[in-house]
């Protein structure tokens, strides 16, 4: 068996809903970096049957409304010496600002540079936002 | 001496209700003696900043600042001016501000005044926001209520027509809503109610009644206040159905016979075909009286954005 659990120091995303590893992977743009990156789908795991894993061997900086509007199920975990130093439960942002476009095409965000639209969060179920300037419902589709 | 933040009224939620009472007696001090606020704006510049043409709201606005004493400079089509040339709502507003001191921006996009409150040295007034927002159509409306009736609060107020786009509308339901107003009628099509979403949040944040009706007829005896409300053709997707929705709500001294003697009959104006014009000599009909309030309350508003105190 392949081993790939340990990694020395860097940052491990765990709890990453099945399927969606690879859309998170891109995102990050881990496939640039020169650095080990481990990306791992279909996990077994008790609390969610299968699950994806990334583990990077490097600190570096993400984005967590970023990451928690992609998949607020993930745990982010800091390594140190091998060891986990620090454990986070990732959370829909709600409050987010530059990361999704409205969707209402007569929204002043949508033509004019200046505009960048802040979204607060209206539903967690379904991921609506409404647009701080047109006031329009925008559903987030990771 | 503390230099105050710049006001703006983007949204009717961006004034409380003692500041929308106090605008609503200042409009009346005016309406009651014009002379004395004749001069109160005198060296002012309101810019009317119109990326459509809406004559009717500029001319509303520059005979406001007139009548304050004031001067308006400004454009009423964005085509022939040089902010069509994809300059930022940004960048003009800041320059606005060097050239006068408060602005009414009206724009086919949603949230662009809100864009340039933001970047604006002067107070901005939204004048109109595509479906969005219309804030001193609520005014004028409230003064209109509150010279007629007395009262905000105590009236049975009836809406009727589309309901469903008309986010105008919505915006003075909340608004009324926020006064204590016990009970709306909604008089709709089915296909034109208002938004569940509206409902819900009316129902949760208010103690109030919301009565769904289809027809004029089947509430007009107990309605304080009729709000008619413009119909677009396009919300329907046939000739036939508009033809019949049309006649359905046409309101005429027919579906009135049996209204209140002191009901009132309001109307955002332009009326397209939604009162029929026998309506016009009936006594309950306020809407032209209503366009004319709007002037006094536009008149109130600059005043308080400009923070001008008055000896009056
Ligand atoms: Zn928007």
């Amino acid at each position: 068996m392949l081993e790939v659990h340990s990694i020395q120091r860097g940052i491990v995303l765990d709890h990453i809903v099945a399927g969606n590893g690879l859309k998170i992977f891109n995102k990050l743009m881990l496939d640039k970096v020169d650095f080990s990156v481990f990306l791992l789908m279909n996990v077994p795991s008790q609390s969610m049957g299968k699950k994806d894993v990334i583990k990077i061997e490097n600190k570096i900086d993400i984005d967590l409304d970023f990451l928690g509007l992609m998949d607020h199920h993930i745990t982010l975990n800091i390594i140190e010496g091998g060891q986990i130093i620090q454990k986070r439960k990732l959370t829909i942002p709600r409050k987010v600002r530059g990361l999704i476009s409205c969707h209402n095409p007569r929204c002043i965000t949508n033509s004019d540079d200046y505009a960048q639209a802040d979204f607060e969060l209206v539903s967690a179920e379904k991921l609506e936002y409404r647009c701080g300037y047109c006031e329009e419902i925008t559903r987030y589709i990771p | 001496m503390l230099k105050q933040p710049v006001r703006h009224l983007i949204d009717p939620e961006d004034l409380s209700i003692e500041e929308l009472d106090a605008l609503i007696k200042l409009a009346q001090k005016i309406v009651h003696s014009p002379r004395e606020y004749a001069d109160a704006c005198k060296g002012k510049i309101l810019a009317t900043l119109f990326y459509e043409p809406s004559t009717r709201t500029r001319f509303s606005f520059e005979s406001a600042m007139l009548r304050l004493g004031g001067n308006v400079l400004g454009f009423g089509n964005a085509n022939v001016s040089s902010v069509a040339k994809g300059e930022s709502i940004a960048d003009t507003i800041r320059t606005v501000s060097a050239y006068a001191d408060i602005a009414v921006m009206r724009h086919p996009k949603e949230g662009a005044p809100k864009l340039a409150s933001q970047y604006s040295l002067i107070p901005v007034i939204n004048g109109g926001d595509g479906g969005h927002q219309h804030p001193t159509q609520t005014l004028t409306d409230l003064l209109t209520i509150q010279t007629f009736k007395n009262s905000i609060r105590d009236n049975t107020i009836a809406f009727c027509g589309d309901l469903k786009f008309g986010r105008t509308v919505h915006s003075l339901i909340r608004t009324l809503a926020r006064y204590g107003i016990q009970k709306f009628i909604l008089i709709s099509p089915e296909e034109l109610t208002l938004p569940d979403s509206l409902k819900r949040m009316l129902n949760q944040t208010y103690s109030l009644q919301l009565e769904e009706v289809r027809t004029i007829e089947e509430a007009v005896e107990e309605i304080d206040i009729l709000y008619m409300t413009r119909i677009q053709r396009e919300r329907f997707f046939n000739e036939a159905e508009y033809a019949k929705f049309k006649n359905a709500y046409l309101l005429d001294l027919e579906k009135i016979k049996n209204a209140k003697e002191d009901m009132i009959i309001m109307h955002p104006l332009p009326r397209v075909n939604e009162i029929s014009y026998e309506v016009d000599q009936d006594p309950r009909a306020v809407y032209f009286e209503q366009a004319r309030l709007g002037v006094y309350i536009r008149m109130a508003l600059i005043l308080k954005l400009l923070g001008v105190e008055c000896a009056c």
